[in-house]
């Protein structure tokens, strides 16, 4: 019967859940070792041997057949894992993780696709706690494989990363999504003899509702959008071991699923508004046709007269922001940092939780240029260290500095917790334009007395002003 | 075994995952949701399974898809983790001579 090898695994040995308990300890342990910087990568290391041990223990069992199948999916799964892994640069990070957390999603799809077709093809029902988990499953995996890949594109820029919104896409979403609710309770109710036609269309219509649900959240959201899938591919992944009665499956899924809300939660926290506005407000694409702008004067300088405030200042904060990424600019950044401390002058990093495209992308990219993580200092830290700093350089950062959040209560961005660079003596800001930052509103402190413009590349500029501060 | 059971093991895992996340410092956040994206990569196990017993040729071609997905998640996670943590970096090489002189002294003043 074809019913058999799985009714075996579930009743496997105590050697094989034994094996499963250690491998879930070895994750939580990893995952716990990454809260310090000094044992965090030991902590992946952890993490990755129960993954080994979990997944050769599975292999030993006597119920998996189809080795060569299993070797071909290892092998090619492998080789594109390595390749990407190490030719991927670290400002395409964020697109990366959401490729692999979307492909994990589908993983999880498919997995209870197959878990269905192989239920209804042994000719009875199947049973509602293994009904319910596969088409969890089943809905959450393929909204995660689609929303990801939606991610990657726009992270890429493959698709706009303005968000897209469609007539009544709001309305036309809700429509979907309960059709698809209403769809797994006709499956449910009917669990006698589930109509496979049916079952394609709930998986069918998650795929559209993961593409329509990502498009149009905007570029600068995307830390949020990340965090949420890769809590729905562990909880696809968790559902799929009620579904298999795997326990490792179960607690490894949980945990994602946990870490992942938390990580969202913190996300939307750091940008004052809700889920539920992250998600749908489709931020940016009113507010960026509204407001015309007045002329205003600005302050520009030069490489040379920025070299002069720093080099004789003695503390300096960066803010950085994604205009660093974009320019590859964090190398470049590190050398004016270095030809400072070299000055003697005090330099610190402000990382704003938000800032770049994914959580902490910006601390990923200092600590690829060297930069020691102590200098990489949160937000609650060190606004409170701004009345003492001499200059703050803002570094391809816009809406996360501006003080409309703090004094303008009807601004887009109001309330939203900002790198109070409006403290510092003095402001340096290193941009190309004028042009407004995500939100698509102006920022006040482009025309504050304090503030110098230095209309430049990210990485040009930092050249240049490195070089003029060797000159001193 | 029983559904009772796992939901008990769900609803406890669901608690540890809060408390183990909730004391990573904000600079650790990529790489911490790369390697929690890497462990969710264990759903490859649940296509070992249903591989097992596939017998046609669309269970067939669904299993290794899976497999092959849950493989890239789980090789492509770790590794990306471990390159992005390798670079993170104390500042030792400065202040190291000072950690020195600092572990020496009290040893000095045993002997």
């Amino acid at each position: 019967m074809i019913q058999a090898p799985l009714l075996a695994l579930s009743q496997s040995s105590d050697f094989v859940i034994a094996c499963y308990i250690l491998a879930f300890s070895l994750f939580i342990l990893g995952i716990r070792q990454g809260t310090h910087p000094r044992t965090a990568r030991r902590g992946n290391l952890i993490a990755a041997a129960g993954m080994v041990i979990a997944v050769a223990i599975t292999l030993s069992l006597d119920v998996i057949g189809n080795g060569a199948l299993i070797l071909i999916g290892i092998l090619l799964g492998t080789a594109v894992g390595v390749i990407a892994s190490y030719r991927v640069q670290m400002t395409a990070m964020p697109q990366m993780v959401a490729l692999y957390n979307g492909v994990g999603g589908g993983a999880a799809a498919l997995i209870a696709w197959s878990e269905f077709l192989h239920e209804t093809d042994a000719g009875h029902g199947i049973p509602l706690d293994i009904f319910i988990p596969i088409l969890f499953s089943t809905v959450i995996g393929s909204v995660s494989f689609w929303g990801s890949n939606i991610a990657f594109g726009k992270l890429q820029e493959i698709l706009p990363s303005r968000p897209i919104l469609l007539p009544f896409q709001h309305i036309f979403n809700g429509l979907l999504l309960a059709a698809i609710l209403a769809g797994c309770i006709v499956l449910g109710i009917d669990n006698d003899s589930p109509s496979e036609g049916l079952y394609i269309a709930v998986l069918i219509g998650a795929a559209v509702l993961g593409n329509l649900f990502v498009l149009p959240i905007g570029g600068a959201d995307m830390p949020v959008v990340i965090s949420l899938l890769n809590a729905f591919t562990g909880l696809a992944a968790a559902a799929a071991g009620f579904a298999l009665d795997n326990v490792v499956l179960i607690v490894a899924g949980t945990l994602v699923g946990s870490s992942g809300t938390i990580l969202t939660l913190e996300m939307s926290r750091a940008m004052n508004r809700s889920i539920a506005n992250l998600l749908f407000s489709g931020f940016g694409a009113v507010s960026a046709a509204a407001g015309e702008r007045e002329e205003r004067p600005v302050t520009s300088i030069g490489p040379e007269d920025a070299a002069i405030k720093l080099g004789y200042a003695d503390s300096v904060v960066f803010v950085p922001g994604y205009g660093m990424a974009v320019a590859q600019a964090q190398h470049a950044v590190k050398e004016l940092a270095d030809e400072l401390q070299k000055r003697g002058v005090d330099v610190n990093f402000a990382i704003h939780p938000v800032a770049g495209r994914m959580p902490g992308h910006m601390n990923v990219l200092l600590a690829e240029a060297d930069v020691p993580y102590e200098q990489l200092r949160e937000m609650e830290e060190i606004n409170p260290e701004m009345p003492r700093t001499d200059v703050a350089v803002v570094i391809g950062a816009n809406d996360v500095t501006n003080p409309a959040a703090k004094d303008d209560p009807d601004s887009p961005i109001a309330g939203m917790p900002i790198i109070e660079v409006d403290e510092a003596h003095q402001v340096i800001v290193i941009k190309r334009s004028l042009s407004p930052g995500f939100a698509g509103i102006d920022n006040d402190l482009f025309y504050h007395e304090k503030t110098s413009m230095l209309f430049s590349d990210a990485k040009a500029a930092a050249q240049d002003i490195a070089a003029e501060v060797q000159e001193l | 075994m029983d559904l009772i059971i796992e939901i008990t093991i769900f609803v406890l895992a669901a608690f540890v995952g809060f408390e183990v996340i909730s004391k990573v410092p904000t600079t650790l956040h990529t790489p911490l949701m790369s390697q929690t994206n890497a462990v969710h990569g264990i759903i490859m196990l649940g296509g070992l399974i249903v591989i097992g017993a596939a017998d046609d040729v669309l269970l067939k071609v669904i299993g290794t898809i899976a497999i092959a997905f849950g493989t890239i998640n789980i090789v492509g996670g770790f590794l990306v983790t471990d390159r992005m943590l390798g670079m993170f970096r104390g500042r030792d090489r400065k202040p190291k001579p000072e950690a020195e002189t600092e572990s020496v002294t009290p040893s000095e003043a045993g002997q």
